[in-house]
């Protein structure tokens, strides 16, 4: 700590779960990193590994990370580069045990120590809770949370960066968490080495922003970017976003030398407004970002140096990400051909939408756009032209019962040979009926959560 | 003045929280920051998108980047799992917004014309090249 020229770089691997499988290698090999974040939660994410579980309770984390580990343990003991990740989902166990076995198969045997972080899940104690008064209101809505208990799939706390700490200085080289704050993955690793405190906000909100800029990969080095996208060099070996951050929470974003993509103040930018909602106040478990105190200095050759940044205290709560089945939904699709394409498309429509009448089939929606024309844009796409070449129908319908959707799904092929003509586009089978999970957000005391939240280190 | 589209003096980013879409809008040049602050009032973007947004619109203002932040409330059918949208997460939302026209001064608008859009003589074989 007294050493203020110590620079600690945290690597960001993975930016969704499905993000690019060679990223991660990519980082550990292609440069100096201390440390390797992965990101592969979502809101939607938790309550599809629920689901996982409940069919195999060996299920329920992103399995992908295990043979992931298995190839870059030597690489990363050898570099000394440790790794966190929120890879755990709802099974954050059964994920730290694979992690331990492909450490084995990997030759890391005495060698290494995986860490788990686990109690974020709050499925198992959810009437417990109610019981005491938590209502886990809806954040939105105000409506309590019994109105769907009986439904509910999954519930999970946010939570910060403590467990992460504790195991870092418990030695492990590799740390599995559940629903840990996105952020805290690159924030857990800062504090731990520099020595943070809790209330060392300004530093704390610093590495809340690495973490944002972290999370999504790619998304912040050329990714994704709009500004001149055209002129994003080599993105076919895009590298992932590094920051380099010193002891006062200062840091750079960059990239390795040699991958492609570009750091700049405009991709960075995009980035920090990403999934943004009140800048003055990005809510962390740990501490309250202002993202208004952001500066930027784009010190060219992909390196932009991010300073100025403040914090303020935590709130008393955390943030729970609860789950609930919802009903079932289907889309299917067809394509039709010029002439006159988007004039079939709509015949079709009107014409599937009464033979579901005539079924008797009731909906709670049905959604019909223009792959093509509005299907982004909406009505300001305005009215398609007469010579547009082709149009993809899109029809999504949303229903309480299973069979409703199901029945629907057996509309669309016909249309093939009973409705307008010069269609096609349908060699896909039927559409997939997928339960609907929905998503109810809510807020906890932070004590009903934290002193159930434990940390175990063990050799592989 | 002139009236010029959006695209020409911003890029953006959208995103999701439940139904709620997020678009960011960044000013290519810092300085066209307070034109953009001035012309892209909650109540035009509310008005732009009408019946896309069912909710209110919100807006916050980080000059430190010369962006905007809006919030369009009801904008996703449902948000997450439950929209039925092609484009249920917003991913692509704050283009739309791109499209809404502006009043900028004349040569605001002669200095930006070719901004923000691919030129026409652009090689997509070039995407793979290097620097």
């Amino acid at each position: 700590m007294s050493d203020e020229s110590r620079l600690v770089r945290v690597a960001s691997g993975q930016g969704f779960w499905g993000d690019d499988p060679e990223a991660p290698v990519r980082q550990v090999e292609g440069g100096p990193i201390d440390y390797l974040m992965l990101d592969y939660l979502a809101e939607v994410t938790m309550s599809i590994m629920q689901k996982q579980r409940a069919r195999d309770p060996q299920a329920g984390y992103a399995r992908d990370f295990v043979p992931l580990m298995e190839r870059i343990f030597p690489a990363c003991l050898e570099r000394g580069v440790r790794v966190v990740t929120n890879a755990g989902g709802v099974n954050p166990l059964g994920c730290a045990e694979a992690v331990a076995d492909a450490g084995r198969r990997a030759g890391a045997a005495g060698r290494a120590k995986v860490g788990l972080v686990s109690g974020d899940d709050l499925m198992d104690r959810l009437d417990e809770l109610l019981r005491d008064g938590h209502e886990l209101t809806h954040m939105e809505t105000g409506a309590p949370l019994s109105e769907v208990r009986d439904r509910v799939q999954s519930a999970n706390a946010y939570i910060g960066a403590a467990p992460i700490v504790r195991a870092l200085e418990l030695g492990a080289d590799v740390i599995v968490t559940g629903r840990s704050t996105d952020t805290a993955l690159t924030y857990g690793p800062l504090m731990h080495e520099f020595g943070w405190s809790a209330d060392d906000h300004d530093r704390l909100a610093a590495g809340v922003v690495a973490g944002h800029i972290n999370e999504c990969g790619a998304q912040s080095t050329g990714g994704n970017c709009m500004a001149d996208w055209w002129q994003v060099p080599d993105l076919a070996q895009v590298g992932f976003p590094i920051v380099e951050v010193s002891p006062d929470g200062t840091f750079i974003v960059t990239k390795h030398e040699g991958s492609g993509g570009w750091v700049t103040r405009a991709s960075v930018t995009e980035q920090i407004v990403y999934e943004m909602g009140d800048p003055s106040t990005y809510i962390t478990p740990d501490v309250i970002a202002d993202f208004t105190s952001i500066q930027l200095d784009d010190r060219g050759n992909h390196r932009v140096h991010v300073h100025g940044i403040t914090g303020r205290a935590r709130t008393d709560f955390l943030k729970v990400s609860i789950a609930y089945s919802s009903g079932w939904k289907a889309t299917g699709t067809l394509t039709y051909a010029w002439p006159d394409a988007a004039a079939k498309a709509r015949a079709a429509d009107v014409i599937l939408r009464e033979r579901l009448q005539r079924l008797g089939l009731h909906f709670d929606e049905i959604r019909t756009e223009l792959v093509g024309w509005d299907s982004t844009h909406g009505t300001l796409a305005g009215a398609p032209p007469a010579d547009l070449p082709e149009v993809q129908l899109r029809i999504g319908v949303r229903a309480e019962q299973r069979s409703t959707v199901e029945r629907f799904t057996r509309e669309i092929a016909p249309l093939v040979l009973t409705g307008p003509p010069s269609v096609t586009g349908f060699a896909g089978g039927r559409p997939r009926v997928q339960e609907i999970m929905a998503y109810w957000p809510a807020l906890i005391r932070r004590e009903a959560v934290e002193p159930h939240l434990a940390v175990d280190v063990k050799e592989v | 003045m002139v009236r010029i589209q959006l695209v020409h003096l911003a890029h953006t980013r959208s995103g999701d929280k439940g139904d709620t879409a997020n678009v960011g809008v960044i000013a290519y040049d810092p300085e066209h920051y307070e034109l953009l602050r001035s012309q892209l009032t909650p109540e035009r973007v509310k008005a732009h998108f009408a019946s896309m947004v069912h909710g209110g619109v919100e807006r916050f203002e980080l000059p430190n980047l010369g962006a905007l932040n809006f919030l369009l409330h009801g904008a996703l059918g449902g948000g997450g799992t439950m929209s039925l949208m092609n484009d249920a997460q917003g991913k692509v939302f704050s283009t739309a917004l791109l499209r809404m026209e502006i009043e900028v001064p004349a040569d605001v608008a002669e200095a930006v014309r070719t901004r923000g859009r691919v030129p026409t003589d652009w090689d997509p074989r070039s995407a793979g090249g290097t620097e």
